[in-house]
């Protein structure tokens, strides 16, 4: 008997919401009319999205692929031998030869794509649960000690070290801590927490585990947004799955250690993505922001010491355990090190994941992987780190992707989300957009943020209606220095770093002559 | 593409069956949002009803229930139409005419966004990011998330609606 042909069609839900669902029925129904069988999987997505739905065959020289595939183009792809890897109108080679692939250094995206997600037995077979065991083996301490020495800083936004916030729980006296992970992806042109718990669920889960190990909580949250109904489906099975093999429990791989785990969705709430809103979302209420301190690593959850780490920050810790410390912090500049999962977005040719070392920069990023704008025009400008996050002009390109940098600059990595913008984008509504967007989500808990927000949309308002020009000016600077000031978190503080950008870099958007925004911040 | 649009199913409301789903929730920690969350999946919307019911049987104030309700956009107080049709208005989807698509969308689905359509086929709403925004414009039909739309594949979906809602 002749081996099956394996065939991977992604069933991530952004490949599905471009047709791959009915690509998959299709080469099933040709198959079957040809009388060939197929083994067909549904893996995760390669992040490569401008090419979904991506079709691979398991060929004798490696993984070839084709892309985009329509329903209409499979019965061209039977006839010219695509399932020995033949030639075709949308070959791609071998997948792991595509030079976006290939041009990257994937560690925490490791196996995304490469199998069914939710196979405990692929898990296995490539690399899953190496980092566990080898926590397994260690004490508490030494795997704070490696967390931190790895150089994991939070990927939620502020960059905050992973390992300290780790020690912090750790040496907190307390009956009961818990592991929180935040899933609220709710930047726009972030897309890599999502893809995570679709294509990898099981790494996250051996994350919190030993999250859970290291700081001594015997429970963990992943608290889902809402708009990632496929994600939340996923988590659960995979769970589902893990309690069946033993990976958690009340004894984790028999190791003694209980730690359970719970999904929990949101509702609809951006600001549930700081970590206080978030915890108080978790508890059942409206998600109101909390003063710091008492920092949540001493009175998170319940008032226990909680871990509230974002997806990407857990997800690279597996691999710092598997592999040492040393494998992650040999990578990265400065003090960004390891690797950071760029999500490009928007305007772009070659959207997808792109995961290489700190210290890339923007144009590389942009032009190199991303091909410059989908719609063939130039770039404007790009915005980086989600509707909070500075917009950069085409000629700053040459910056370099790492926290400081990004800092100096009055911008930030945040997410590691890149949205771009052509030629035909208009600034001045992008920087209406900034306040618009805060007025709608603000908790409310800050006046600055509340008022400030609405008032900003006024004042932009008059100023693109050409009124009184130098004195709006002056006031929209004098609010946003109110806001960043009087702004308990980052939805109030940070809302003005797109709008002061906009004043800075295209002033004459807002209607201004260049000089005439003093630049101060 | 077809769309495979189903219109979503929900319950009527009943005391039963929603002090039942109270009860599903009981043993958890904070349980007041995921059975919110939980009633609006089962009854479309969270009715008038449930919020002095949830409130006497977690022992807390129906003003505290009220201002959960209150607080996420998901929660609705009244039915949505057959199906829900969320249009992405974030960053992303704006770098690629998500303002214009939007426009667009409010005159296909002939309803405003953030209401639904008078024969009650559609509610229509903006959301911001659906996390599909190497795929802009995005959006989302019930829980099913849609990429690269524009003015074409809108009209097909809507007749997709119209066909299946009659």
């Amino acid at each position: 008997m002749t081996q099956k042909i394996r065939v991977y069609v992604p069933k991530d839900s952004a490949a599905r919401s471009v047709g791959a669902d009915a690509v998959a029925q299709a080469i099933a129904q040709q198959a079957a009319s040809r009388e060939i069988e197929l083994d067909l999987v549904r893996n995760g997505s390669r992040g490569m999205f401008w090419l979904e739905p991506l079709v691979e065959v398991e060929t004798p020289a490696g993984r070839t692929a084709y892309g985009p595939v329509t329903v209409a183009d499979l019965e061209g792809l039977f006839d010219s031998g695509f399932l020995e890897g033949k030639d075709h109108r949308l070959s791609l080679g071998l997948t792991e030869l595509i030079p976006y692939l290939s041009g990257q250094n994937r560690i925490t995206f490791a196996k995304m794509g490469i199998s069914d997600p939710l196979s405990a037995q692929d898990y296995l077979a490539n690399g899953g649960l190496n980092g566990l065991k080898a926590a397994l083996a260690m004490s508490p301490e030494e795997i704070v000690l490696a967390v931190t020495s790895s150089g994991i800083r939070g990927r939620g936004g502020a960059g905050f070290p992973t390992g300290i916030k780790w020690r912090t729980v750790l040496e907190a006296k307390s009956d009961q801590k818990f592991v929180c992970c935040n899933a609220d992806e709710g930047d726009s042109g972030t897309y890599a927490d999502r893809m995570l718990m679709e294509g990898d669920p099981f790494l996250l889960i051996e994350a919190m585990v030993i999250a859970g190990i290291a700081v001594g909580a015997d429970e963990g949250y992943i608290y889902v947004r809402s708009e990632y109904p496929d994600a939340i489906a996923s988590l659960k099975s995979a769970i589902e799955i893990a309690y069946e093999n033993g990976w958690l429990g009340s004894s984790v791989l028999s190791s003694g250690h209980a730690f359970d785990l719970f999904v929990r969705s949101g509702a609809g709430a951006y600001i549930c993505g700081e970590e206080t809103a978030m915890l108080e979302s978790l508890e059942g209420r409206r998600g109101v922001i909390r003063a710091k301190p008492p920092l949540p690593a001493l009175e998170g959850l319940f008032g226990k010491p909680t871990v509230v780490n974002n997806v990407l920050s857990l997800a690279a810790v597996p691999m710092v355990l598997a592999k040492g410390p040393e494998f992650y912090s040999e990578l990265g500049v400065s003090r960004s090190r390891g690797t950071q999962i760029f999500q490009l977005a928007g305007n772009v040719a070659r959207p997808g994941i792109v995961e290489v070392p700190f210290g890339v920069t923007l144009g590389t990023l942009i032009n190199d992987f991303g091909g410059g704008s989908r719609s063939s025009r130039p770039i404007k400008a790009v915005q980086v780190g989600g509707p909070l996050g500075s917009y950069i002009p085409a000629s700053n390109f040459d910056m370099i992707m790492d926290y400081e940098t990004f800092a100096a600059a009055n911008a930030m990595v945040g997410h590691g989300g890149i949205v771009v913008f052509d030629d035909t984008a208009n600034m001045g509504r992008q920087a209406r957009f900034a306040m618009e967007f805060c007025a709608a989500e603000s908790c409310g808990k800050c006046t600055p943020c509340r008022v400030g927000s609405i008032r900003g949309v006024e004042v932009i308002d008059r100023m693109l209606g050409g009124q009184d020009l130098s004195a709006n000016l002056e006031l929209l600077e004098d609010l946003c220095q109110t806001m960043l000031d009087g702004s308990l978190c980052a939805m109030g503080g940070l809302t003005p770093m797109p709008v002061l950008s906009i004043l800075e870099h295209f002033p004459e958007e807002l209607g201004l002559i260049e000089g005439q925004h003093s630049g101060s911040r | 593409m077809n769309y495979l649009a189903e219109p979503m199913q929900f319950a009527s409301w009943s005391t039963d069956a929603a002090s039942e789903i109270i009860d599903r929730h009981q043993s958890e920690r904070g349980p007041l949002l995921e059975i919110l969350n939980d009633l609006q999946r089962t009854f479309g919307f969270i009715h008038e009803d449930a919020i002095s019911l949830v409130a006497e049987e977690l022992n807390i104030s129906q003003a505290e229930v009220y201002g959960v309700v209150t607080f996420y956009k998901d929660l609705r107080t009244e039915p949505p139409g057959a199906f829900v049709v969320k249009i992405c208005k974030a960053e992303s989807c704006q770098s690629v005419g998500a303002d214009q698509l939007a426009e667009a969308a409010q005159e296909i689905f002939q309803t405003k966004i953030g209401s639904t359509s008078q024969d009650r086929s559609v509610t229509l709403e903006e959301v911001f990011c659906l996390g599909n925004c190497a795929l802009s414009p995005a959006m989302m039909l019930n829980e099913r998330l849609l990429g690269r739309m524009d003015i074409e594949r809108i009209t097909e979906l809507s007749k997709e609606i119209k066909d299946v809602s009659l």
